[in-house]
Order: C-alpha cells, then sequence, then structure tokens
C-alpha cells in the first residue's frame, strides 16, 4: 500500500466553533494520510468530531489551524469560488440523506455536476447509465427522488458522486437513515466500485455492520484520533 | 445555461398554489396598470391629435408676436421664409393660411366666425378637410367660394349654391366685404370648430382682408412628428427674430400641462399598487429561501458557483412575473381593445370641457405598445430589484450550515 498515492493529507488539523457561547473544540490535533483506493470508515461515538472532520477534508468548511491537501492542493490557498469549483471537480459527496435536487430525475441528477463541468452529452448519457447501472438503477433514470426509495436514493447519490471521477468520495453517515438490507446492498455498491475501479471511499458511520465492512477504520474521539486499523 | 434554465423553469412549479398566488397578484397590477394607462393614454392623445390634426398642425410659423397679437396687422410674406426652409428634409411642405375673424350672413342671419383662407391642395394634404365634405364640393385651387361648417350654415339657414356675405376689418384697419357662394358643407367632429369655421381660398382672402402677398400662418408639415421640437428649433435658428415658431405644445401649453399633471397623478397610483405587489412576492420569496436553504447548500457543496445560483433564483423570480405579467396584458387587451374600437361618449359638463378645446368628446383606450411594454419593464425592473437580496443570502450561504438544519 505504500506506493499508492496519497490522495488526503491532513495534518495537525484543529477545529473550534466560535460562534456559540462556549467555544467547542471539535477537532484538536488530526493528523492522517488517505491514500488511492482505500476504503475507510471514520469511526466513533456522536459528537465526536467526524462530521467537523469530513467537512474540513472536503472543503466545506475551514481549520482554525493545520493544513489540508487534498490531491496535493493546499485547500487553504483556494478562495470561495475556487474552493467551489476544486469540489465539483475533484471531491464526491454523499450525505447523509436529502442528496438530490428533488425537481431533477434521477438521470439529471447524476449528470448534473457533468452539466456544470461542459462534458459533451454522449460521453455524459453513456457515463450516466453506466453509473445508474452500477448502482442498480438503471431502470429508474426516468424517476424523480420524491418516487424512489432511501435507499434507492442514497444509490443514486453515490452515482452522482462519482460521475465527474473524482479523486475520492466522502460520505457522512450515508446509511443513518437506512434500514439494514437497504444499508447492506449500499455497502455491497460501494465496496464493488472501490474494488472494480479503485474509487477511493471516506465514509464515517458508527453502525457496526458498516464497520465490519471498512477496510481501514480510524477512530475519533473527542476530536482526536484514537486509533488506525488497517485490516 | 440550458441546465440552469430547466432547474428554474421546474421549480417554479414546485409549489403551484404559491406559483399561481404570486403570479395572480402580478396579473392584477398588470391589467389594472394597462386598463389605466391605456384609457388615459387613448384620451389625451385624442384630444392633442384632433386639436393637431383638424387645425393647429404640429408647428406654425408666423410673424414675430402674432401669437400673443393675432391680428392681420401681424401678417408676413411668405416668400423669403419659403426660400430660407426650403433644404429642410424634415419639412414635408409649409402650408400657408390667412385666419382671421368675421360677421357672416346669409341676408336673413347674421353670426360671427372664423374665416380662414387656405390653400386647398395644401390644406387637404394637411388636414384631410376635403374628406370632411358632407354637401356639394371641395374648394378648387383659386376658388371663389366658400365652405362652411355644418353648425354655422345650420344657424344661417343657408346650404350649397347660396351667397353667405363677409364683413370685417381687414388689413391696417381696411374695411373688407364679399360676396362668397357656399360650394360645400363641412363637418366637425367638436361642435365648437362647426359653429365658426369658414373656409375661403387663398387668393379670395388676401383679396378679402386686402394683405396683398401677405399671409399669417405658415402651418409646418411633417413626416416625422416626433422630432418636431427639433425641426422647430432649426427653423428658429434659420428664420432669426423677424420670425417666431411654435410647436403644437407651445400653442396649447394649458392642455399639455393637464396632460402631464394627470399622467403623473396615475403613475403615482400605479407605483403604490406596484410597490403593495412588490412585498407580497418579496414574501413568497423569503419562504422559498427558507424552505429550499439545504437544497441550497447540497448545491453549492457539489459544486454550483453562487453566480449560477443566482441566476437561477433571478431566473425563477423572472419567470413567475413573466407569467404573471402576459396573464395580465392578456386578460387587459380584449378589454382595452373593445374601448380602443368603441370609445366612451361623453355628455354634460365633461363634453362641454371637451368642446371647448375643438374635440369630440370621446375616450378611445389606447392600445400602443408602449403601454404593454412599460408593464412588462416595470415588472421586470421591481424582480430584479427584489432578487438582490436572496442574491446577497446566497452568496453568504455556507454549505456546512445550510444543511444542518
Ligand atoms: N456549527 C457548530 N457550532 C458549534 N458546535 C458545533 C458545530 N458543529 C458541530 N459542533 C460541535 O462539535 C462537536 C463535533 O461535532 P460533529 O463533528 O458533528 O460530530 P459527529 O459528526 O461525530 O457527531 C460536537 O460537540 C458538536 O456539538
Ligand atoms: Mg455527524
Amino acid at each position: 500500500m505504500t506506493d499508492k498515492k496519497v490522495v488526503v493529507s491532513v495534518k495537525d488539523v484543529h477545529k473550534t466553533y466560535t460562534e456559540t457561547k462556549v467555544p467547542v473544540k471539535a477537532l484538536r490535533g488530526v493528523t492522517l494520510e488517505i491514500k488511492q483506493g482505500e476504503f475507510t470508515a471514520i469511526v466513533g461515538p456522536s459528537g465526536s468530531g467526524k462530521t467537523t472532520l469530513l467537512n474540513i477534508i472536503g472543503g466545506l468548511d475551514r481549520p482554525t489551524s493545520g493544513e489540508i491537501l487534498v490531491d496535493g492542493t493546499d485547500l487553504s490557498q483556494l478562495s470561495d469560488n475556487k474552493l467551489i469549483d476544486f469540489r465539483k471537480t475533484h471531491i464526491g459527496f454523499v450525505f447523509q440523506s436529502y442528496n438530490l435536487i428533488p425537481v431533477l430525475t434521477a438521470k439529471e441528477n447524476v449528470e448534473f455536476v457533468m452539466l456544470l463541468q461542459n462534458v459533451a452529452q454522449q460521453k455524459r448519457d453513456q457515463r450516466t447509465k453506466e453509473l445508474m447501472e452500477a448502482v442498480g438503477l438503471g431502470d429508474r433514470m426516468h424517476n424523480r427522488p420524491s418516487e424512489l426509495s432511501g435507499g434507492q436514493q442514497q444509490r443514486v447519490a453515490v452515482a452522482r458522486a462519482l460521475a465527474p471521477k473524482p479523486a475520492f468520495v466522502l460520505a457522512d453517515e450515508p446509511t443513518a437513515n437506512l434500514d439494514s438490507a437497504s444499508t447492506a446492498n449500499l455497502l455491497d455498491i460501494m465496496s464493488r466500485l472501490n474494488q472494480q475501479e479503485g474509487m477511493t471511499f471516506v465514509f464515517s458511520t458508527h453502525d457496526q455492520r458498516v464497520i465490519d465492512r471498512a477496510r481501514r477504520v480510524i477512530t475519533i474521539e473527542d476530536g482526536k484520533v484514537l486509533s488506525d486499523i488497517r485490516k | 445555461m440550458k441546465q440552469i434554465f430547466t432547474l428554474a423553469s421546474r421549480n417554479i412549479w414546485r409549489n403551484k398554489r404559491r406559483t399561481f398566488i404570486t403570479a395572480g397578484s402580478i396579473l392584477f397590477a398588470v391589467f389594472f396598470a394597462v386598463a389605466i394607462s391605456s384609457i388615459q393614454k387613448g384620451t389625451w392623445d385624442h384630444m392633442v391629435d384632433s386639436i393637431v390634426h383638424y387645425h393647429f398642425g404640429y408647428a406654425q410659423i408666423h410673424k414675430s408676436g402674432y401669437w400673443d397679437d393675432k391680428s392681420l396687422d401681424n401678417a408676413f410674406d411668405p416668400e423669403p421664409v419659403t426660400k430660407i426652409l426650403s433644404d429642410e428634409k424634415d419639412i414635408r411642405q409649409l402650408v400657408p393660411r390667412i385666419e382671421s375673424f368675421a360677421l357672416a350672413s346669409s341676408g336673413q342671419y347674421t353670426k360671427g366666425g372664423m374665416v380662414i383662407g387656405i390653400d386647398p391642395q395644401r390644406e387637404s394634404r394637411l388636414t384631410k378637410v376635403d374628406g370632411r365634405v358632407i354637401e356639394g364640393q371641395y374648394l378648387l385651387s383659386e376658388d371663389e367660394g366658400a365652405l362652411v361648417a355644418e353648425g354655422m350654415a345650420d344657424y344661417l339657414k343657408i346650404s350649397v349654391g347660396d351667397t353667405l356675405i363677409l364683413i370685417s376689418q381687414g388689413y391696417h384697419g381696411i374695411n373688407a366685404a364679399g360676396k362668397f357662394p357656399v360650394r360645400g358643407l363641412v363637418r366637425f367632429g367638436s361642435p365648437e370648430l362647426s359653429k365658426q369655421l369658414i373656409y375661403i381660398g387663398l387668393e379670395k382672402a388676401k383679396w378679402f382682408y386686402g394683405t396683398e402677398n401677405l399671409i399669417t400662418t405658415l402651418v409646418v408639415d411633417t413626416d416625422k412628428p416626433e422630432k418636431i421640437e427639433h425641426t422647430v428649433k432649426l427653423i428658429r435658428k434659420n428664420l432669426g427674430d423677424d420670425y417666431e415658431a411654435l410647436d403644437y405644445k407651445e400653442m396649447m401649453p394649458d392642455l399639455i400641462q393637464a396632460k402631464e399633471v394627470d399622467t403623473a397623478g396615475s403613475q403615482i397610483i400605479l407605483m403604490v399598487l406596484y410597490l403593495i405587489i412588490g412585498f407580497g412576492i418579496f414574501g413568497t420569496i423569503l419562504m422559498m429561501l427558507k424552505e429550499r436553504e439545504y437544497e441550497f447548500g447540497i448545491l453549492k457543496a457539489i459544486g454550483m458557483r453562487t453566480s449560477k445560483l443566482n441566476l437561477m433564483l433571478w431566473l425563477e423570480t423572472i419567470l413567475l412575473g413573466l407569467i404573471g405579467c402576459l396573464a395580465g396584458i392578456i386578460v387587459a387587451f380584449p378589454l382595452v381593445y373593445y374601448f380602443y374600437k368603441n370609445p366612451i361618449q361623453l355628455s354634460g359638463e365633461m363634453a362641454n370641457a371637451y368642446e371647448k378645446f375643438g374635440v369630440e368628446p370621446l375616450l378611445p383606450a389606447s392600445i400602443h405598445p408602449s403601454i404593454f411594454i412599460t408593464q412588462a419593464l416595470v415588472v421586470f425592473f421591481l424582480i430584479t430589484v427584489l432578487a438582490i437580496y436572496p442574491m446577497i443570502k446566497l452568496h453568504r450561504l455556507k454549505p456546512v450550515e445550510a444543511m444542518r438544519g
């Protein structure tokens, strides 16, 4: 694994929320690296700082101190607009729920970012079809999110995250609102995409069944890395 | 761009009830505004146009001082003026007149009236007075006879073929008297004009009033009425101080001022109406912004720039405005069109006031495109201003905060 490219590098990151009455130290010196092709779970009890860490890695939030390199780019050097563009091209996001744009069909949601990137229609159609089939929803292309189950919506979100061929996919508790069958199904798909396409996944969870599927488990507590185990 | 348009147009139909209410309020405002502006513009245009077309023309040239003291003693020789202005391309023709007053008599009855000497051919091109002949014939050039307005003829109890006697004071106080065979009767919508007007040939008028080759008025006929103020300025520059040139606004300043005051008044009312509607639309925008905060967060997170997000939001509101505006115009148009084709007939006091100005007492609606375009522009502007606040909000929106809920 050591010869693999480093996709994410987090160095001594601190994050203190100051908008609250009492400042909250959500991250207290996190250092870690994510390499290409890894399938990593960020694990910890509620309030341990998982979401904060993923937001910072994904360029959705800025750390109070410390350095974040994604694909070799120092995120602190990017302006807000450049950061939006960077997220568009380098990072795929799957959120806990309501990921999709309700007025767009599954297909349109998946091709959304590609449209923002002005990818040609033929290429877009092909990739969308591939991805929808990869997540097992080839027959649901033209359904709106409201016509899909929670599990199906999360699968569309995974397809959307992969569409622009990002450096890695970030998923913050993607199964938190799913039943166990849908959870297993989503993980099967993510795992397969990881193994077949070599896509790097970083996801947070506190669900043991999900943790069991990860090949690397980083445990954080009180904003610090407690353990980092590769299986 | 197509993507943003797709998003915007679909977003409009997410909350149909709200869309209908918002578009409905815009419809109401636009309908109201179109109806008011149309009647107002139509009425005033009718008034001004009547006066301009029946009689005044868009501009007139006189000897300096004539407009304040309309005396035959202020008559002038048109030759030099015509020569100086012969190259002015916005002047179609200069129409000479001798305008003064005389006593008209049929022998049995006598009445004062306006006796105007006209060049029959030029005058007919300008005011189409030949089309107003209801009995007998229009004047020929060098005609020795007279055209009498219907009301005047009724009073004098004369008709075509009878002889009219005119008595007046001519140039520098000489006695003027003459016999004129009645060639035809002319009809005017305005009873005021109808009671007063008598036309005679220009040459005969020169003889009658004793002005030799002098006239009182040159009416400026133009193809470009919208440029008349500019044309008048040029005429003044070319003619110098010996002559005066007046455009139609200067010839009827009271009327033009009344028109402006009236128009400004209703514009204030419409502004207040749009302001109220604007608050309603603003409320809709705020609600929508709150409801979709999470979604905006997602869009920003996955790479949609604020500028595109703003464009989407602006398009949504503009589309909404456009729907309301179009609906308003579509509803208002048949009504306005009806009153354009079938003007309201005035009676009583109002009618009298109109007749004093020499205008038919009608209230036609106008279907001039500017009425509709103005409303569309107002709605467009209003919505663009209203969209500024949400744009600032979207600019500041942080995905993380928006999605925390
Ligand atoms: N925007 C915020 N303002 C203040 N405190 C916050 C904010 N976001 C998270 N926190 C606090 O930071 C800590 C870590 O939160 P979070 O990263 O959401 O943990 P997790 O995702 O593991 O549940 C918690 O104590 C939480 O209350
Ligand atoms: Mg969390």
